[in-house]
């Protein structure tokens, strides 16, 4: 599903691609600009047809084996080595050509507008870098008027020579400075381009990025890493021609292995998580699944608060965890139906601080610990295990509290049936101020607007009868074991 | 990631020179005497020819890869970054020369890489034992051990002519050279992780090639790149690939991070039993650090290990099913049927995961005879089922006579124990071995 604001916008980025390419490739010869660059220039490509094919090669191979750069939508591939190379090597039209073979990616899932639009993305970001190339280099080479002599011996002045074709090794200079601008373009040219699509698109199925805000930072820092690597073909080719892709290229794959593995680790962890606090939930019949929404909730809160990506992630375990700790409680007072005793309300109490017991050694979770031990805090400093209030309670348990009381609300306890959503929006607005932080309930209502809420299931099969649950002597060694059914 | 510093450590934090034995003694007197072979042959017979721009920096880029070591699985240690730039120095050919269409052949003696690369490796260790870490000398050594004997063997050779050779001849001769240096790098690497953790040597070589090669390869390719760039763009193109090698290692870097997080949650998680009462406080870990002494003592691989460790420390899992808790936590006490039901309910909780399968057969199988049992259990379960017996009779005590006196009780009873597994858990029991995973 691609949404009408979207297609326009693809219609129109492919428009204008071919637009640029056609007049770049009929504007007068400047030489450089073309395809095809000059004779007369220093160090001409030998085989400048086989250099742009080795290049398109190059790039359809890195584009086909895209990373998962995170465990979730966005992915990533060095393929702007490829046409940052042809920058140099071929000019700004053959940066576009290669980019352009975007379109013949081996990716099969690929349906024809996203083609349509990685191709024209790919051939307008080589153009763009192109032209930053050219205009960064012969600014550079008129305002120091480096005199530069050509492998050939004869003195020639860069502002004249092409900047295109294979460097001469007096050039590097200049080069390399010309070279990081035009990185610096593709880099922001590629990305400003998917981030359109993006923003058009929310919420359809077509390049999803959710999380790309998450590692954005990593995103741009590894392309233009990468990118740097579109100087280093230069600079082999004149030695080993083609192979110096396929050099490139296993570097390329040890990253991108590594990557994967990073992604695959990722994503075993967060189910090893989720399986983990699952096992955990058994053991009180009412709260199955507890862990899961709330950690959601939590998340919700978090995105509309526009916390960073790390933090989010703590949060997501933090809340997934929170009630970890009310293993440490006898089973017979969580599943206790009338009301606690002293002693019992007291042990119930310790949960959180017996959540923390288990986490504290988890490295990662710093800030998350916080917000386990203290997610029963008030605002107005009635809550337990500490009696924090208003601002001295963490950020992240202020928004756990919120999510917590809102899956409670809404799901089926052993003394009374689930609330509706509506009427559990009202408690924790009359909450908001004594029990809630205002503004984390109102993210919450807003998040709410935008996404669904999972309401969890009826309980299956009957509630175990409370008059039954018997104590066990834990003397008794003959005394028969109760297995909850998993 | 916060998981990598705690990952160098031993568990024991055993005092530096507590950790130094006599394979590590002699690693390091090796390269102390070839590091001063060098400095001496330098100082007396090349000071005169040494580019000193080339000398400087390459030496820089060591130390910036030193200074940015990378934490592999299992608390080992690289730098393949410095590796990158001392192999690039030890192999290269020449560098663009000062006059246009002129190139400066390198012909410099392998002792003068030796000494650049021992004081970019000494500069970028020092910020490591100024914040207070380790200043990883054994890994230093064997690199630079390596380096000295592709230097070694590639110097000479350079200077019969390489360079003016083809390039194939070239890049051939150092492709091989590379893999000898990754092979001393890799045996020098086992040899004293052998010797660390009690593993044997031919499973620890086989270990460390399977987790070193995509980074050996990666670094080769590197190399090569980085010899024939510098051809022609001089001493800048370090600056130029220095970017993209940084990539490279962030990624390899965040995979070893959140590996390290994973077992530090699931150590974490495994806890849940002590903490409701359902086993006694530390048998988990006691549990699992037996298990991965024994099994390695036998011979396991280590993702074998590994899979073996996480089973070793979620294998009561299974417990969170039963209402309150077995007295004592002792599930050797509690009749055979009950002991099979919480094993297959811990292993459902854990095959839930989805990615942890072998663990969830490992912690299914824990309670079967090692003995005539149809199926027969997995290794791993067998020494779980041995560990964990152990642990419920001796606990955390470290009292001779009681450990003496179950492992009699488990010799006696074959049938339950393998008899294999009892041997080496006796073996290992007073013991203290990092497990290192």
């Amino acid at each position: 599903m691609v949404s009408r604001a979207a297609r326009l916008y693809i219609g129109l980025v492919v428009v204008l691609t071919a637009l640029l390419v056609a007049a770049a490739s009929m504007a007068p010869a400047r030489g450089t600009w073309g395809l095809m660059p000059p004779a007369t220039m220093t160090g001409p490509v030998s085989m400048p047809l086989f250099a742009l094919i080795t290049l398109q090669c190059l790039f359809l191979v890195c584009d086909s084996v895209d990373t998962p750069l995170t465990a979730r939508q966005t992915k990533w591939s060095p393929s702007s080595a490829a046409t940052l190379a042809a920058v140099v090597l071929l000019g700004p039209l053959a940066a576009a050509f290669v980019g352009a073979s975007s379109l013949l990616s081996l990716r099969r899932q690929l349906r024809v507008p996203e083609r349509m639009f990685n191709g024209a993305m790919h051939a307008l970001s080589g153009l763009a870098a192109g032209v930053a190339y050219l205009v960064v280099g012969d600014w550079l080479a008129r305002r120091f008027d480096v005199p530069v002599v050509a492998q050939s011996g004869k003195h020639v002045p860069l502002n004249d020579v092409a900047l295109v074709g294979l460097p001469d090794t007096g050039h590097f200079r200049i080069i390399i400075i010309a070279f990081a601008a035009a990185a610096a373009v593709h880099v922001l040219a590629n990305h400003g381009l998917i981030w359109g699509v993006y923003r058009l698109n929310r919420g359809t199925g077509m390049l999803r990025r959710e999380g790309l805000e998450s590692s954005l930072s990593l995103l741009l820092a590894s392309d233009f890493g990468y990118a740097c690597l579109g100087l280093v073909i230069v600079s082999l080719w004149d030695i080993m021609s083609w192979f110096s892709a396929v050099l490139v290229l296993v570097t390329l794959f040890v990253a991108r292995w590594a990557m994967g593995q990073f992604a695959e680790q990722q994503r075993a962890y967060a189910e090893t998580m989720s399986a983990l606090c699952q096992a955990v939930e058994t053991k009180d019949f009412y709260t199955r699944g507890h862990g899961d929404r709330v950690s959601r909730g939590a998340v919700m809160i978090a995105r509309q608060t526009r916390m960073s990506a790390d933090r989010t992630d703590a949060i997501r375990y933090a809340g997934m965890l929170h009630d970890v700790g009310k293993l440490g409680v006898p089973t017979q007072v969580l599943q206790k139906t009338g009301a606690l005793t002293e002693e019992e309300f007291a042990a119930i109490q310790l949960h959180p601080m017996r959540g923390l017991e288990i986490v504290r050694e988890i490295g990662f979770l710093y800030e998350a610990l916080n917000g386990i031990m203290h997610h029963h805090e008030r605002i107005d400093g009635r809550g337990y295990p500490m009696g924090l209030a208003g601002h001295e309670i963490p950020e992240f348990a202020r928004i756990i509290a919120v999510a917590d009381a809102f899956d409670s609300m809404t799901t089926t306890r052993s003394y009374r049936e689930a609330k509706s959503i509506d009427v559990a929006l009202d408690e924790l607005r009359r909450g908001a101020g004594t029990q809630f932080d205002p503004r984390m309930v109102e993210a919450f209502i807003a998040a709410l607007d935008e996404d669904e809420w999972p309401l969890p299931p009826e309980p299956a099969g009957k509630p175990p009868d409370p008059t039954t649950v018997t104590v066990q002597d834990h003397d008794d060694p003959t005394a028969p074991l109760r297995i909850v059914e998993p | 990631m916060a998981g990598g510093a705690l990952a160098g450590r031993t568990p024991d934090r055993m005092a530096y020179w507590q950790a130094l034995d006599s394979g590590r003694l002699l690693l390091m007197a090796a390269a102390a005497m070839l590091v001063a072979a060098a400095f001496v042959g330098v100082a007396t017979h090349h000071a005169g020819q040494v580019n000193l721009r080339a000398a400087l920096a390459f030496g820089g880029f060591i130390a910036v890869g030193e200074l940015l070591r990378l934490a592999l699985p299992g608390g080992r240690e690289a730098a393949p970054v410095a590796m990158v730039g001392a192999m690039a120095y030890a192999l290269l050919l020449a560098l663009p020369g000062a006059k246009p269409g002129q190139q400066e052949l390198i012909n410099f003696d392998a002792l003068l890489v030796i000494a650049v690369a021992a004081i970019g490796m000494t500069v970028g260790a020092l910020p490591h034992v100024a914040a207070g870490r380790s200043a990883g000398l054994t890994g230093m050594c064997t690199r630079l051990i390596a380096v000295a004997c592709v230097a070694f063997i590639f110097r000479p050779i350079v200077s019969l002519g390489l360079p003016k050779q083809r390039w194939e001849l070239a890049f051939a001769i150092m492709a091989v050279l590379l893999v000898f240096g990754w092979l001393i790098e890799t045996t020098i690497g086992a040899l004293i992780r052998a010797d660390d953790v009690g593993a044997r040597f031919s499973v620890a070589i086989r270990d460390e090639m399977r987790l070193q090669w995509p980074l050996g390869l990666a670094v080769g390719a590197s190399v090569i790149i980085t010899v024939f760039s510098t051809k022609v763009m001089g001493l800048m193109e370090l600056a130029v690939f220095i970017g993209p090698l940084l990539v490279t290692q962030v990624a390899f870097r965040r995979y070893a991070g959140i590996r390290a997080t994973y077992l530090q949650t699931v150590r974490s998680l495994a806890r849940v039993t002590e903490v409701a009462g359902y086993v006694e406080e530390g048998h988990s870990r006691r549990v699992s650090r037996l298990s991965v002494a024994v099994g390695r003592g036998l011979g396991l691989a280590e993702p074998q290990l590994l899979a073996l460790e996480y089973a070793a420390l979620m294998h009561d899992i299974g417990q969170l099913s039963l209402r309150d808790p077995i007295p004592g936590g002792a599930t050797i006490q509690v009749s055979r049927a009950e002991q099979e039901q919480i094993a297959s309910y811990g292993a459902a909780v854990i095959r839930k995961a989805g990615v942890l399968d072998d663990v969830a057969e490992l912690v299914r199988c824990q309670s079967w005879p090692a003995r005539g049992h149809d199926p027969e259990p997995p290794l791993g379960s067998m020494i779980i089922k041995a560990a964990n017996a152990f642990d419920d009779m001796v606990g955390g005590s470290m009292d001779r006579d009681r450990s003496a006196a179950a492992l009699d009780r488990m010799r006696l009873d074959p049938v339950q124990f393998d008899a294999e597994v009892v041997a080496v858990l006796g073996e290992v029991a007073g013991r203290r071995v990092p497990s290192r995973l």
